[in-house]
């Protein structure tokens, strides 16, 4: 038995020997051999897409560029983009490029998350408001890639049903109330939208009021202008011609226009591909908000391209950057999901393409965006909370809160 | 006990002679992947968020090293005792969750028991039962929200039954009008009394604290109550069936009744499950946070924020990291004293003091 086992552990000895010389030859083989070393980078690009078609849009313009370049491009669709970035930044390896909406920049640029664009290759090419709404401390923290603005969309069928025309499209705030009132029949409100300031606050730019002052320094939510814009709103609401849409239970305006609870609605481009895909036959149109007493008003929505500051790849990430808002890709986009192109240059095309959204373009000439300032996005978040409840509470006791809340961060 | 050598045992020695030794060492091997676990994924994350609410730190890099400074009690100070949008949400936040707790553990503890008693019976086809009551504890609370916010939607199922009773349901999940408002409405009072409205706790006045679970918030407890009773259900049942039958015939003998039998055998034999299910029960209300992440998110008018969740929104969504985890070691040292409570308020009367055991000497 010895003998046997003396055989066999001589066996075992030798072939362990042996494999242990063959994976030091392969090893040193491998160390030794120039590596065949190549220049593509991966930029990762993460995204918080509003659908398929806008993924699908971004994932074909990032292939174009790969094609172009050479570099490899890894988009990656969010399903939470503030708790994924939040991730990235806290682990030092954030992805390369990403969505950031304006009232998020300087609270990423504050924590020195973001890296300036200043140098872009393509910065002049893009409208000047968007620019001041992405710059913070006098640096550009994202290319902007598209915006939106908020008109007064319409039930057409609705509108004739009532008696209207077009010569009835509202221009005023007395013409907007009337509308809205003719239109409240057969179980149907004239007028309804979110209960939020990102849409109600149309009325404090119609009023001649905001959110700041001019030097934006001093919080402004509750001065006359503004407590006149809420009190419009109130009179609409008793007179039963306008809801909200927690009291109709509906998720968002788009879903209470689709579903035939109101005859209007005040909701930005991206209705257009919402009403296409889950209404599509609701006949609407979109016309320019009325004016109120300090004139016309609308809020602006702008979408834009960050840099991470510890992106490792920052050159070839900024010239992805430039190449997703180049005017030809912006144009795309719009084509596929109803966006507006920041690029001055595609404007006129636009205008051509689609004619019947000409009044979200009009916007742009008298819209204003969210403030750019840190932490701006959390005190918008309390306004809008506390405007659910506004069909019940006065207006004022709401806009001092917020102005507090405000007027400290402003700080 | 002694070795088999005659040593005495150390504790601190890993491997020792003879066969208790290659246990002790085999016990180690097999508890280390779960220590490293527990450790990594566990331990070390908790100890570095309590570093996280002492620091400063802004999310940018890690925050275990240069990029957090140590600033003390300063994020629960701010949290506490500053007047602003920070105070108030907190203070609202405690607000709803107190409502919830209040109104879930007893009801879902007293349903727990009652189920189980139910199926505790020797019937034909109760195992069906058993199984119908448990089953909505093994589904994921995600697709029970979904469910709910499908089932109150306000032309939803539930509206359109109250409707064939005449009755208008409300906007469930878009209601903010706290319970006990509605309730002082019916006797004309809606609006704060001066005394109410002026004095103020944690940001939040008087009237507002005594609102009441919000229409929305019930529903959540509604929820609570149908998912979470079928775990409970089992706990108590497996106390039930640890009662001697005989206690029962003794006491049927004596003329008691069902409800005598009840209360006066049943319920003080099964008080340790009893206890553990509060305690089950308070630590899971306080943490509640799935349901509201995927319902609501704290609307309608932050009545349905809870701790948990303004914890991850002031962390992840404001990217204020630091007030972010002293929300949620304020939340700890509240979870820890209310099972602290239980303890002592579910304590046998008639307990032998611990020096008095087994005897008087020792």
């Amino acid at each position: 038995m010895n003998a046997h086992r003396k055989n066999w552990s001589a066996r075992w000895r030798v072939a362990l020997a042996v494999v242990t010389v063959c994976a030091l030859a392969v090893a040193v083989g491998a160390a030794l051999a120039s590596p065949t070393r190549s220049h593509a980078v991966t930029v990762t690009a993460l995204i918080g897409s509003s659908g398929p078609a806008e993924t699908f849009a971004v994932n074909n313009a990032a292939a174009a560029w790969s094609k172009q370049t050479g570099n490899k491009v890894n988009v990656i669709v969010a399903s939470d983009l503030g708790q994924q970035l939040a991730q990235g930044f806290a682990s030092g390896n954030p992805p390369d490029i990403f969505y950031l909406g304006n009232d998020q920049v300087a609270t990423y640029a504050k924590a020195n998350d973001l890296a300036p664009l200043d140098n872009l290759k393509n910065v002049k090419s893009f409208y000047p408001s968007l620019r001041a709404a992405y710059t913070y401390k006098g640096h550009l923290y994202a290319a902007p890639k598209d915006f939106s603005t908020l008109a007064l969309v319409l039930n057409t069928n609705s509108w004739k049903g009532a008696g209207l025309t077009a010569k009835d499209y509202p221009k005023t705030w007395a013409q907007l109330a009337s509308v809205a009132k003719k239109l409240t029949r057969n179980g149907q409100v004239g007028l309804c939208t979110n209960p939020e300031f990102h849409r109600l606050g149309v009325f404090m730019l119609q009023a001649g009021g905001w959110l700041v002052s001019k030097d934006g320094k001093t919080a402004t939510v509750n001065n006359k202008a503004n407590l006149t814009a809420f009190n419009f709103v109130k009179s609409m609401i008793k007179a039963g011609s306008m809801k909200l849409t927690n009291q109709i239970g509906a998720g968002w305006g788009g879903e209470g226009f689709g579903k035939k609870e109101c005859a209007m609605t005040i909701e930005g481009n991206w209705i257009a591909g919402a009403m296409t895909h889950d209404y599509p036959t609701v006949p609407y149109k979109a016309v320019e908000l009325p004016a109120g007493p300090a004139g016309k008003g609308t809020l602006q929505y702008d979408g834009g391209w960050g840099l991470a500051a510890k992106s490792k790849n920052k050159t070839e990430a900024m010239a992805l950057i430039s190449y997703l808002t180049a005017t030809k890709v912006e144009m795309g986009n719009a084509k596929a999901f109803g966006v507006m192109p920041s690029v001055k240059a595609d404007a006129k095309e636009w205008k051509k393409l689609y004619p019947q959204f000409s009044a979200f373009l009009a916007g742009a000439d008298y819209s204003r965006s969210i403030p750019t300032v840190p932490d701006i996005a959390t005190v918008l978040g309390d306004f809008n909370q506390q405007l659910q409840g506004l069909p019940q509470s006065d207006a004022k006791p709401i806009l001092n809160r917020v102005n507090g809340e405000l007027q400290s961060i402003l700080k | 006990m002694p070795t088999r050598s005659g040593e005495r045992r150390s504790w601190w020695r890993l491997r020792e002679p003879g066969i208790r030794g290659r246990q002790t060492a085999a016990g180690w091997l097999f508890l280390a992947p779960v220590i490293v676990i527990l450790g990594v994924f566990l331990v070390l994350p908790i100890a570095a968020a309590l570093w996280v609410s002492f620091s400063d730190w802004n999310g940018n890099g890690s925050p275990i090293g240069a990029n957090a400074h140590w600033v003390g009690l300063e994020n629960y100070r701010h949290l506490l005792t500053e007047p602003g949008l920070d105070q108030s949400n907190f203070g609202t936040a405690l607000r709803n969750n107190v409502y919830y707790v209040l109104l879930v553990v007893p009801v879902q503890t007293a349903v727990a028991l009652f189920l189980a008693v139910l199926v505790n019976r020797r019937l034909k086809g109760v195992g069906f039962f058993r199984t119908a009551f448990y089953f909505p504890s093994v589904t994921s609370s995600v697709a029970i929200t979904v469910l709910f916010l499908f089932l109150f939607d306000p032309a939803g199922v539930i509206n359109k039954l109250l409707s064939y009773v005449g009755a208008t349901g409300p906007p469930w999940f878009f209601d903010p009008r706290g319970l006990f408002h509605i309730v002082l409405a019916q006797f004309g009072v809606d609006q704060a009394p001066a005394s109410l409205a002026n004095g103020s706790f944690l940001g939040v006045s008087y009237w507002e604290w005594l609102a009441g679970p919000s229409v929305a918030m019930c529903v959540f407890i509604l929820m609570a109550v149908f998912t979470t009773s079928g775990t409970f259900m089992l706990l108590f049942l497996a106390g039930l069936q640890g009662i001697d039958e005989s206690v029962n015939e003794a006491a049927a003998l004596d003329g008691a009744t069902e409800w005598r039998k009840f209360r006066y055998i049943t319920v003080p034999m099964i008080r340790p499950v009893l206890f553990t299910v509060v305690t089950l029960g308070l630590i899971g209300t306080w943490q509640i946070f799935d349901q509201i992440y995927v319902g609501t998110k704290g609307s309608p008018a932050n009545t349905t924020l809870t701790p948990a969740f303004l914890s991850f929104n002031t962390s992840f969504n404001q990217n204020n990291w630091g007030v972010g985890a002293a929300i949620a070691f304020i939340l700890f040292a509240i979870i820890v004293s209310f099972t602290l409570l239980t303890r002592l308020l579910t304590r046998s009367p008639d307990r032998v003091p611990r020096r008095r055991r087994f005897g008087a000497a020792r």
